[in-house]
């Protein structure tokens, strides 16, 4: 049995301390959340020991294990917090919206010897992990392009305020879409060396972006784009796909469905017809002891805690994959900057294609 | 409770196999005409249940059979609530105490005790539970209603954090306002028929998914074979045919042969299906 705490109790952390608690090998210690009344209500309805501030709870009975699912800007000092305690971490996504401050948790971490994972749950959906063998396997061949979106109804009207409308607290849908599109693209194929024509638009919101856009390069020639648009109301909920072009074909992924098209079959090293191969959930091994909104959110705690019970630090969703994440977040954000500046400093006739673009608008109108 | 019940999925864009097939649907059925066809071929094939979320449109069809009373005299819905994404959406848009105010009413104690803000809301939980469980319902005013669902995202959260109270709460309100049965549908059957029965929940209505290949039946396929061999409940069968996985005949043939499960509710959108599914779980059940 392993001592595990629980810090910030919103959705996330309600959702993960359900699964944790459920988990046989968990003996879920306390609890804690600065809202007084997620304090009362649990504090009157369950067992748990509810604290009020971090500290309290990373100093209880030896905790192996922390996991932390509070507004991002708190992650890092969190974080820090349970290492210089030697008590495992598990971190709600985006890891750290300063990069400095991941670098030196991942260091920390390894210095310590400490398990340490990020929430970026589609790497236990088993429909992309069956999309990563694939990809393991060369089954498309060299592989040109790859394209990852992210698509929701979270902010559909303009409205008031929680920490998601602040970029400083980590709101904003590059913080909270694009960084799992972004995240599975490094998990599928690795992560990009450069990003360009990044564009973070507001739809709705007035202090953050509703979607972003970017084109994605990669040190072997290989390009990709990222899509995130979390006002779009013709989605039920949150929906990740990934599509992916190789000289050998074509792999659409979501959630639930797995289309891989091949155009050669022969000496793959997984057997595939050609023309369209098509898997569902169904189809893939994803059986969990207990089970709330989804079978990756049971496997990624499971796994988390096997790594501790085992003394595996080769973690498929480190603080150091996070932070990979993190990084290319933040060369979205310069790069976006830069777009802006040029766009607003450079005149547009200077651009030399501008300059026939305008004489044939002129004589179109 | 009746033996054959009839599920909304294909209506609300849920296709746990495919989200393109989801997407499909939601198109073909975005107009409640096209909804209502689908239901007067359920009816007239004999099945008289609906098990339905409370998604703002099945207010529409709520309305729609209260206006035809001779028409749908037997019509019965089985309310399953909430609609989760309705409340996420609005916690994650406005915070908790703004999606709080939206959902309540306006005027009352609640409203009151908002001003002073949550702690002091949220001293009456029980209160509040109640006041949202009226909201959910207010749409099936005038209906039969005689078994009302617990979603599994707020039935599994309950259970997993392990607020047993609120089952209980749940089920007497069900029991004392609206003279029904209360009813859990959960992915984790054998662990809340436990907490079940420990917080005096006699003789529950549990469902939960039931198929031949043990999709999303967590605790095991031998496990839920056992307890509904052997534990006295009331289990429904619910995605019998493992999101389109198993073949029909082959998916009710596993279900009808274990005898204690009551009823059975599934989904489809042609007459042809409909029917084709009725038949074959009569055939089996007769067997």
């Amino acid at each position: 049995m392993h001592n595990v705490g629980l810090i910030g109790l919103g959705k996330m952390g309600l959702s993960h301390l359900a699964i944790a608690k459920s988990h046989p090998e968990v003996n879920l210690v306390g609890v804690c959340d600065d809202a007084n009344y997620v304090r009362g209500i649990l504090a009157r309805y369950t067992d748990f020991k509810v604290h009020s501030h971090y500290e309290a709870l990373l100093d209880e009975k030896q905790l192996a294990a922390v996991i932390i699912a509070t507004p991002s800007r708190f992650h890092g000092e969190i974080a820090r917090a349970a290492l210089n305690r030697n008590i495992n971490v598990f971190c709600e996504k985006p890891f750290c919206l300063d990069l400095a401050e991941g670098t030196e948790l991942v260091e920390l971490a390894q210095r310590k010897d400490l398990v340490t994972q990020v929430g970026y749950h589609n790497r236990f959906v088993s429909s992309f992990n069956e999309a990563k063998r694939l990809m393991d396997a060369k089954v498309l061949g060299h592989i040109h392009h790859i394209r990852s979106e992210a698509y929701g109804p979270v902010v559909l009207r303009p409205r008031g305020s929680t920490w998601r409308t602040s970029r400083s607290e980590g709101g904003g849908c590059l913080y909270d879409y694009a960084c799992h599109a972004i995240d599975i693209v490094n998990y599928l194929v690795g992560p990009p060396a450069a990003v360009r024509g990044t564009v973070l638009n507001r739809v709705f919101s007035r202090d953050v972006e509703d979607e972003v856009y970017a084109t994605l390069l990669f040190a072997n020639g290989m390009t990709g784009q990222i899509a995130a648009n979390w006002s779009d109301s013709s989605y039920r909920r949150m929906s990740t796909q990934v599509t992916i072009w190789g000289t050998n074909g074509k792999l659409i992924v979501d959630r639930q469905e797995l289309k891989v098209f091949v155009k050669d079959p022969a000496e793959l090293a997984i057997p595939l017809t050609q023309g369209w191969n098509i898997r569902y959930t169904t189809d893939f091994p994803s059986y969990v002891e207990y089970y709330l909104r989804g079978e990756e959110y049971s496997s990624q705690i499971d796994y988390f805690i096997r790594c501790i019970a085992e003394g595996r630090r080769d973690n498929i969703s480190s603080f150091a994959h996070a932070v990979q994440t993190d990084s290319i977040v933040s060369m979205m954000l310069e790069d976006a900057e830069q777009n802006r500046r040029d766009l607003s400093t450079q005149p547009r006739s200077k651009v030399p294609a501008r300059k026939w673009f305008e004489r044939v608008k002129a004589m179109i109108s | 409770m009746d033996r054959i019940l009839f599920g909304d999925n294909q209506f609300f864009a849920i296709n746990h196999m495919s989200e393109e097939k989801a997407r499909a649907q939601a198109i073909r059925f975005q107009d409640v005409r096209a909804v209502i066809e689908v239901l007067d071929a359920v009816y007239e094939a004999g099945i008289h249940v609906f098990m339905c979320t409370t998604h703002d449109r099945v207010r529409e069809i709520c309305e729609h059979v209260r206006s035809n009373p001779q028409r749908y005299s037997k019509f019965a819905f089985y309310p399953c609530m909430p609609y989760a994404h309705k409340y996420a959406n609005a916690v994650t848009e406005y915070g908790m105490i703004e999606a709080l105010r939206q959902f309540l009413p306006q005027d009352g104690a609640f409203a009151a005790l908002l001003k002073g803000g949550l702690s002091l809301a949220t001293k009456d939980v029980e209160g509040i539970a109640r006041l949202l469980i009226d909201a959910e319902m207010k749409m099936f005013k005038g209906l039969k209603t005689p078994v009302i669902f617990l979603q599994n995202v707020v039935t599994d959260l309950m259970l997993g954090i392990g607020i047993k109270d609120a089952f209980r709460i749940f089920a007497d309100h069900v029991q004392q306002v609206y003279c029904a049965e209360p009813g859990f549908i959960t992915m984790n059957m054998p662990r809340l028929l436990d907490v079940l029965e420990d917080v005096g929940v006699q003789n529950p209505i549990i469902c939960a998914n039931i198929n031949k290949i043990g999709f999303r039946m967590c605790g095991g396929i031998k496990r839920y074979e056992e307890v509904i061999a052997t534990r006295k409940f009331r289990p429904v069968a619910m995605s019998v045919l493992a999101s389109g996985a198993i073949r029909p005949r082959e998916a009710i043939e596993y279900v009808c042969r274990q005898k204690n499960i009551h009823s059975i509710v599934f989904g489809a959108s042609s007459k042809a299906n409909i029917q084709e599914t009725k038949r074959l779980i009569e055939e089996y059940s007769a067997s």
